[in-house]
């Protein structure tokens, strides 16, 4: 797997100098979520900071429930009335949290757009895939007409649909799970956005569909340099498309680091243990180590570190006390003892 | 579509026979049509004269297949009561129901839609909460007490409205509410419910994350796969647009086909109540036709079969 060959590649390198400090497009500073339940306010992100620059990918790895969705959702603010959401979001330095609806219509499909995990559901039943590609072409492009059926046809050739002009006519049940998230793609890129966010776009799909998903939207990026965010629970997938990565845990950022330095050499022991409960092709079938232990549930989140129930390597310290993402190297990490025992 | 379609029409034709079986035997075995037309202190003799002339003497099998063989030629008796051809009795009263039950079908879905629709957008605030309280208590009210009530009022107290007949189409006020109300809770109900499902679903979340303003969501994403379940409510108040009306009808003496039924099932009026059920059946057997129709218009996927080819 490209894991492996590419952990062992770069092991010894050290991270290639970041170049003169570019402004970010989008910028996630402490953002913070919480949903309104029967219990009180139950807090599932507790303030997140990123960066992605322009044309720049950034893969958002964790368990499911960790908050990489959410916080991602937040800042387009699909999250719907029982979120509160504090802290700020900015594309290219405007404010996306608390911006007025009609604003947020403008970035939504037209500056970030976002495709998601389940094409098939993704898509509306009741209207063709052409049809919804066209609604992104009238909304962000203004294009109608012969000039919205050509654009929503060539978008769906530059995906890699076949017989595009078919395709166009046929409803999302009619095609296949890899072929209705082309066609998300398409949508997504009838906006010309600056950034797409694709929150696990290849989790539903078969293993040969993904690799050919995540080459598409490398070459896409290649090609319009818009800035991609994945979203994933699988560290290979962020291997094979990312430059950056920001490893997340119970609703906070515990490691952010260049995909190269991650993976040569993590820090933060839930990202060790992500690392080892890997699939390798030197080791036994079977021999996989789980990380012990569960998530803990969003409304009972320990006092201090939130993976210490879990860690081996946990001090009183880190029971009692949070840590903060700390920067170090060309890396951060929120521990209170970032050690080396990969690599 | 061509073995869609006869499967449904033999569906239809299966169901209408069996409505009309059991009617023919049901009403045979309830009561003796000559005692009741003719009265208690006829004779002996004259009774079955009467039976006589009537068929009635014979075995219930043989005055079965006689009347389906009258079926098929387009016959539907006579009436016992009018002595007049039983469908000419029923086809008068047609126009002055539906003039009733069309307006009441129209009020219905103008109300009973966009109640529910609302209520499903602002879910759990007062307004939903006020609209489920009227939709409970629009079809827990059962007619006749509704009816009575409304008579009560704008009838007898306010003296503003008429409390009984057909005459003019202020006549047609008070039932058409109790109709209306009726079934307006129950399609609120169904739309609130359908909306909610669709509301829930990944491609609303999609169609707002590529920018798409909330009132074309809820107009062009959301209501017509809501529309899918709902159609099948409308359909069944469609259905019953002929024969619904039998509680109303009496309250209001609505001169329609609810009351002729009714005067028929007391006479032992046979040929009449069974061009009635007849008719009854046939319209709702139209109405589910329709709907399956209107499925494959509103949803691809029942239109549409999923095509052979795979690939990503």
């Amino acid at each position: 797997m490209g894991v492996e060959a590419l952990a062992h590649r770069v092991e010894f390198e050290p991270p290639a100098p970041r170049v003169l400090p570019q402004a970010p497009r989008l910028a996630f500073r402490d953002l913070k979520v919480s949903f309104a339940a029967e219990r009180g306010l139950v807090p599932v992100v507790h303030g997140v900071s990123f960066d992605v620059l322009p044309g720049g990918t950034l893969g958002l790895v964790g368990e499911s429930g960790c908050g990489k969705s959410v916080t991602c959702m937040a800042a387009l603010g699909l999250l719907g009335p029982r979120a509160v959401v504090s802290g700020s979001a900015t594309l290219d330095g405007r404010e996306l949290i608390g911006a007025s609806t009609a604003e947020l219509d403008r970035v939504r499909g037209g500056r970030i757009a976002m495709i998601f995990q389940d094409p098939m559901s993704s898509l509306n039943p009741v209207h063709s895939v052409g049809r919804q590609i066209r609604e992104s072409l009238s909304l962000h492009r203004g294009l109608e007409g012969r000039a919205a059926e050509a654009e929503a046809k060539r978008l769906l050739d530059r995906v890699g649909i076949p017989s595009a002009g078919q395709r166009m006519k046929e409803y999302p049940h009619q095609l296949s799970g890899g072929m209705n998230q082309r066609a998300m793609i398409a949508i997504a890129l009838a906006g010309e956005p600056d950034v797409l966010i694709a929150d696990e776009p290849t989790t539903a799909l078969d293993v040969t569909i993904q690799a050919q998903i995540l080459d598409l939207l490398a070459d896409i990026r290649a090609e319009t340099g818009m800035a991609i965010v994945l979203i994933s629970h699988d560290l290979g997938v962020i291997a094979e498309t990312c430059d950056d990565v920001a490893v997340m845990y119970c609703g906070r950022i515990v490691e952010r680091a260049p995909v190269e330095t991650l993976f040569a050499g993590p820090r933060h022991p839930y990202t060790i243990g992500l690392l080892h409960s890997l699939p390798r092709l030197e080791t036994q079938i079977g021999a996989l180590e789980p990380i012990a232990g569960v998530v803990p549930e969003p409304w009972a989140a320990p006092a201090g570190c939130a993976f210490a129930p879990r860690c081996s390597g946990a001090s009183a310290l880190c029971h009692a006390k949070a840590p903060q993402l700390a920067r170090s190297g060309g890396r951060s990490v929120a521990c209170h003892h970032p050690q080396i025992r990969f690599a | 579509m061509l073995r869609f379609l006869v499967a449904k029409l033999t569906r239809a034709f299966l169901a209408i026979l069996f409505v009309v079986t059991f009617a023919f035997v049901v009403l045979r075995l309830s009561g003796d049509p000559a005692l009741m037309i003719l009265g208690p202190e006829t004779t002996p003799e004259a009774l079955a004269a009467f039976r006589k002339s009537w068929g009635l003497d014979a075995p219930v099998w043989q005055q079965f297949l006689g009347y389906l063989g009258n079926l098929t030629e387009g016959r539907f008796g006579q009436s016992m009561r009018d002595a007049r051809p039983a469908i000419d009795v029923v086809m008068e009263r047609v126009p002055i129901t539906l003039w009733l039950m069309l307006p009441a079908l129209a009020l219905k879905i103008l109300l009973g839609v966009p109640a529910g629709v609302l209520a499903a957008l602002k879910r759990n605030s007062t307004l939903d909460r006020a609209i489920m309280t009227f939709s409970v208590m629009g079809y827990a009210v059962p007619n006749f007490v509704l009816g009575i009530f409304l008579i009560l009022i704008f009838a007898v107290q306010l003296g503003w409205l008429p409390s009984s007949g057909s005459a003019t189409w202020a006549h047609l006020i008070l039932p058409v509410i109790v109709l209306g109300t009726a079934g307006a809770g129950i399609l609120a109900r169904f739309t609130r419910s359908a909306m909610l499902e669709v509301l829930g679903q990944p491609y609303v979340r999609t169609a707002v994350a590529k920018g798409v303003p909330w009132w074309r969501v809820v107009n062009w994403h959301a209501l017509p796969n809501a529309a899918i379940p709902t159609v099948t409510v409308i359909g069944f108040m469609m259905g019953s647009l002929i024969a619904g009306a039998v509680v109303t009808e009496s309250v209001f003496a609505w001169p329609g086909l609810g009351r002729a039924l009714v005067v028929a099932v007391s006479n032992r009026d046979l040929a009449v109540v069974q061009v009635i059920l007849l008719l009854v059946a046939a319209c709702m057997v139209t109405s589910n036709l329709i709907v399956d129709m209107l499925y494959g218009w509103l949803d691809p996927r029942t239109r549409i079969p999923k095509a052979g080819v795979g690939g990503g």
